[in-house]
């Protein structure tokens, strides 16, 4: 490209010169009538307002009390949590994995970035790094424990490297404490990365701010 | 392509560094280089595969280097002016200066939340095309090295492993990739032993999956 201008004026220059770079970007965009400035606003107010991990934690909670729920989302996890109207880009074809008392559930993508959008948003950077995507398949127990997750050697591990447009999101398994608790006391204790599977689910005692 | 993408079973990259309470975005332009790829792609000149391409066909110091969002943003540079939509003059002075090719449509705001809840599904009909494997197959990954977009890791290259589920029969992104969204073929989980990827040092009882395309596949 004529346009890489990404030479380095010292510390914090970078982020500058690709905020030019962007505003360049768009400004030539919108003169040309590429682009609706204005449906640039509404794709960062769905992402920052509407798809997020508690998508995914309202799928997870439901599924941890109503077993009919869970059993379709076990068999046919896109229409299961297209039901509960989360649907569309990123989250197109969607396997929900369980966890359980024999098997933990780690998901990656080791080619880029492939990550359940419309149940969990945008991937953290983390996610992303270079460091998890080259050691997720091959030191997963590595990982796990840089996450403070120890797993005993009789818990089977697997990994899911979403090669394809199949996007993976993992059920972790229902903390003990929070028997008859309703789905919406649930959601709090299904974080993110449970739904990676680099955690578990909170116990109730976790929370900070526990339901009465 | 064996290329910088393809870091599965990597070495050198050190500890995953989770960052507390960390934000969505990084910075402001990483949200507009968000939405300005979307609604750019939403024109309909690539696949969304010919971004994935033109992210990881770098040198790997570049690709290793820059951050995310900005390979996104020399993605879409470059796709833009090879499809001749932008010149690279303009781009450089930031404003429209020539005529160039006019897009095939516009996402207005107004279809925004229309067009995301949508997506694009990737789910073919296979007609009287049935898959070659079954779950329960034994199956050898194929030793694919296309210079190319492809989806077969190198760390599973040549390897026996297991079809678990047979997941539809999919756009084949090796091809969607080179502009070409008709071509698709039957998707398979297949599941390989942690110690058939890694040796001995794996967890005996640990697996991992990918997903493969039937030309990734051969039986055993």
């Amino acid at each position: 490209m004529s346009h890489d201008h990404d030479h380095d004026h010292g510390a914090g220059s970078h982020l500058d010169d690709m905020t030019a770079r962007v505003m360049a970007l768009e400004t030539v965009l919108a003169e040309k009538g590429l682009i609706d400035p204005a449906a640039l606003d509404a794709i960062i107010d769905t992402y920052e307002t509407k798809v997020g991990p508690r998508n995914g934690a309202r799928v997870v909670a439901r599924a941890w009390i109503d077993p009919a729920f869970a059993e379709w989302l076990a068999r046919d996890g896109t229409a299961a949590i297209g039901s509960m109207g989360y649907t569309g880009r990123q989250g197109e074809h969607l396997h929900a994995v369980f966890n359980t008392d024999e098997v933990h559930h780690l998901v990656v993508c080791t080619l880029c970035s492939c990550y359940p959008w419309s149940v969990l948003g945008l991937p953290p950077v983390w996610y992303k790094s270079h460091a998890y995507r080259a050691r997720a398949v091959s030191d997963p127990r590595g990982i796990l424990a840089e996450f403070g997750l120890h797993l005993p050697k009789s818990t089977k591990l697997r990994v899911w490297d979403s090669t394809s447009e199949m996007r993976y999101l993992v059920v972790p398994r229902r903390p003990e404490g929070a028997e008859g608790w309703d789905m919406e006391a649930l959601v709090p204790l299904v974080t993110r990365n449970s739904m990676i599977g680099t955690e578990l689910a909170l116990s109730p005692a976790a929370l900070k701010a526990p339901p009465p | 392509m064996n290329g910088p993408q393809d870091i599965g079973g990597r070495h050198g990259f050190g500890p995953v560094a989770p960052e507390a309470d960390e934000p969505l975005f990084h910075a402001p332009w990483e949200k507009r280089a968000l939405a300005v790829t979307l609604a750019a792609g939403a024109m309909g000149h690539w696949s969304i595969d010919q971004s994935r391409w033109v992210r990881e066909n770098r040198s790997p110091a570049e690709y290793y280097t820059a951050s995310y969002y900005k390979l996104w943003i020399l993605a879409l540079e470059h796709l833009l002016v090879e499809h001749g939509l932008v010149l690279p003059e303009e781009l450089a002075e930031g404003r429209a200066r020539f005529e160039t090719v006019l897009p095939k449509r516009v996402l207005r705001a107004g279809d925004v939340a229309a067009v995301l809840a949508r997506g694009a599904p990737v789910g073919r009909d296979p007609g009287p095309v049935m898959p070659r494997f079954a779950p329960g197959d034994a199956v050898r990954t194929r030793n694919l090295q296309p210079h190319s977009h492809t989806r077969l890791p190198a760390y599973v290259r040549g390897k026996v492993g297991c079809i678990e589920a047979v997941r539809g029969y999919h756009v084949f992104a090796d091809a969607s990739a080179a502009g070409d969204k008709t071509v698709a073929h039957w998707l398979y989980t297949v599941v390989f032993d942690a110690g058939t990827l890694w040796g001995d040092d794996a967890v005996a009882s640990d697996t991992v999956s990918v997903d493969a395309w039937e030309p990734y596949l051969e039986p055993v």
